[in-house]
């Protein structure tokens, strides 16, 4: 049981080094399909229908469909890696593991109620931490899609780790919006590239003079 | 019951019809029908509000009757405007041009069919009654508006849309991660997330938990409200999207953020710590309310202004509710006036795009004389939205400040004054430039669905300025009554 939440945080530290979208997107696909296992292996002795579909779905969601989705928009734009992310490659691993300290200091500091699994919480922080991290400090547009998919993956993982009990209607709503949200922007990827030749966020630029100044003024 | 559940279907379920018509004259008369037809259902439903169960996920209370109607009324408007609006610059004008215009539209059907949709998920979203299912309709109404962001699919309006649905899905995260955050502080053996049975048993949520919720969800909806400093995808979302969409994410998507906001606000109040969230409302207000003020004060883009705008009144919205007491009375009015105005100006707005295809202010002088009933609107929505006399916003604005002043706030107060006056010095530099001055276009016959709209919506916004009806305010302050806690 304990063996998820060490594989999830290594494959999370692991994100951090890794400029290939190739790799990224199999190492959040990985993270999809553990955190499906979670709910189903935390309540193996009372399961019930409705996390069988939840764990179910979200497995297919964010463990299959979603990646596949990923795999053709990188396979469409032909983007391969993040060359020059804002900040190094060999910088981001250090600030992981400080990342990782924050992340356990604090789930400790919060003083959760009993009953609560601590290791799952401190996991979810974490990713949750790195998907915001990852979000701020990589170049291109679809690094950002998966950051928020690791981020939304962390949120999840909180709301296991708590054992905080949604309707499924509401679970399986929040996966539907995570799942048309990620569609869009791999959408609008797909439509940034062929707008722009390039899918560098700080190369989007928003200047009036541009589209505007030389239109013909009737 | 029933009827709560039709005003969430019909919508999303004629979108998807919508997408499959090819007949543009069928759809866009079914798309005003639709509109026509959902007002006509909120009215009846804010008139005579069905009864539903406590523990039912969707419910009308006195904030949905407020926000409900006055939804659903502006995408009436925006309906009739917005069907003459994508006849006059069709989709599909043949191959993709060279420069970047307001050509290479995404399909007109795409666009009325998300529409649509986008009325559905905002109505769920007002209608939600539990704050899973709320959050769902909220992050539900970014992706259903993103598409509607770049239906005009140029550079400028793809980078919008791309940090627009960044943004708000970062920002709706970390309110996800207050709610369960929120679940933890409920007492033992209590799972039920409805705001019924929290508000029941609010005394004995964990006060650690609840502020700490609270923190996150103000700032998540704060986001997607455009609170300073998370407002930065607000400008070039609201300045790129295409008019009818930019009036609907202004008038109308802030105030579904903005009720987020006040349902977890209801908590902290029927939890006794009422306080602890006012002064963080008064804090972000004041910040959004300044922040938006100086950069109106160097706008060039006339668009962009109207958002910074919105910035400015979301962050009045927020002080007003802050104050509380008769602040918030002038807050959920000034939240009907300030719809009401920015819907009109961003209609006006369209006209004005749609004739001299600038966003820039400087190109467009003498509106007055070449787009006589156009100009006027635009005068008109000026003193609307500067707060001036005897338009209805006037009168909220002046009531907040009367609240602001009863409390001897005087930091506050002047805090204020400075910013308003800056933003009115920012507005009346370029609303008067574009309205005077020689005309450099032909005067040419105006386009009748173009104005008409716009114009009841003066004619609302100058009523509610002489007169504010006691069944209005009977309205408000039972949704006053709310936010302060009192469980229904």
């Amino acid at each position: 049981m304990t063996f998820i939440p060490v594989i999830l945080i290594l494959s999370t530290m692991f994100l951090l080094s890794s400029s290939r979208l190739r790799t990224v997107i199999g190492v959040v696909a990985m993270q999809g399909l553990f955190l499906g296992l979670l709910p189903l292996l935390k309540s193996l002795d009372h399961l019930s229908l409705s996390i069988i579909i939840l764990s179910l779905s979200g497995i297919i969601f964010k463990g299959i469909v979603l990646p596949l989705l990923m795999l053709k928009v990188i396979k469409e734009t032909g983007i391969q890696r993040d060359v020059r992310p804002y900040v190094s490659y060999g910088a981001s691993l250090p600030a992981g593991v400080l990342l990782l300290a924050f992340s356990a200091w604090l789930t400790i500091r919060m003083d959760f109620p009993a009953g609560t699994s601590l290791l799952i919480v401190t996991m979810a922080m974490f990713m949750m931490f790195i998907g915001l991290f990852l979000m701020i400090s990589r170049r291109l547009a679809i690094m950002q899609s998966l950051a928020y998919l690791v981020l939304e993956n962390g949120i999840y993982a909180l709301g296991i780790g708590i054992s905080l009990e949604v309707p499924l209607m509401v679970e399986l709503g929040i996966l539907l919006d995570v799942f048309v949200g990620v569609f869009l922007m791999g959408n609008l990827v797909f439509h940034l590239d062929r707008e722009f030749q390039h899918t560098e966020v700080d190369g989007f630029i928003l200047s009036d003079e541009a589209s505007e100044g030389d239109s013909p003024k009737l | 019951m029933t009827l709560l559940l039709i005003l969430i279907l019909l919508p999303a379920v004629i979108g998807v019809i919508s997408w499959f018509i090819s007949a543009n004259k069928l759809r866009r008369q079914l798309w005003i029908l639709t509109a026509f037809v959902h007002l006509a259902l909120s009215l009846q439903a804010a008139l005579y509000p069905p009864q539903v169960p406590s523990s039912s996920w969707i419910g009308i209370d006195a904030l949905s009757v407020i926000f409900l109607p006055l939804t659903s009324f502006l995408f009436f408007i925006v309906s009739v405007y917005g069907s003459g609006y994508v006849a006059r610059e069709p989709a599909d004008q043949g191959p993709l041009p060279e420069e970047e215009g307001r050509l290479n539209n995404t399909s007109e059907s795409v666009f009325t069919g998300t529409m649509l949709i986008f009325l559905a998920t905002m109505s769920m979203s007002i209608l939600s009654q539990h704050l899973g299912m709320q959050w769902m309709a909220i992050e539900a109404t970014t992706l259903a508006s993103a598409p509607l962001i770049y239906y005009h699919r140029n550079r400028n309006s793809l980078a919008a849309a791309w940090k627009y649905l960044i943004l708000c899905s970062v920002g709706i995260a970390i309110a996800l991660a207050g709610i369960f955050f929120l679940g933890l502080g409920l007492p033992a053996g209590m799972q039920d997330l409805t705001m019924s049975a929290l508000l029941h048993n609010a005394s004995l949520l964990n006060p650690r938990w609840l502020e700490l919720a609270f923190i996150l969800m103000l700032v998540g909806y704060g986001t997607k409200m455009g609170l300073a400093p998370m407002h930065n995808w607000l400008p070039e979302a609201h300045s790129e999207a295409s008019s009818p969409v930019s009036a609907l994410l202004s008038g109308s998507l802030l105030n579904c953020a903005f009720l987020g906001i006040l349902r977890i606000q209801q908590l902290n109040a029927a939890a006794g710590k009422a306080l602890f969230g006012q002064e963080l409302l008064i804090l972000f207000g004041l910040l959004s309310i300044g922040v938006a003020s100086i950069f109106i004060l160097g706008q060039t883009d006339y668009k962009r202004m109207l958002a910074y705008s919105s910035v400015e009144h979301m962050g009045i919205l927020a002080l007003g509710t802050g104050i509380g007491g008769l602040g918030a009375l002038g807050a959920i009015l000034h939240l009907i006036n300030h719809s009401v105005a920015k819907t009109m100006l961003f209609l006006t707005a369209g006209n004005i795009h749609s004739r001299y295809h600038t966003k820039l202010a400087s190109h467009i002088t003498g509106l007055g004389k070449s787009m006589p009933i156009t100009g006027f609107l635009w005068l008109a929505g000026f003193l609307g939205v500067v707060a001036s006399p005897p338009l209805g916003i006037f009168i909220s604005e002046f009531t907040i400040i009367r609240a602001i002043s009863s409390l001897g706030m005087w930091l506050v107060l002047g805090l204020l004054m400075l910013f308003l006056t800056l933003a009115f010095i920012g507005m009346a530099n370029m609303f008067l430039k574009m309205y005077f001055g020689k005309p450099d276009v032909a005067v040419k016959r105006e386009n009748r669905s173009g104005v008409i709209p716009i114009f009841i919506l003066v004619v609302i916004l100058l009523a509610l300025g002489f007169y504010v009806p006691h069944w209005l305010w009977q309205a408000i302050s039972n949704a006053v009554q709310l936010i302060e806690g009192v469980k229904p």
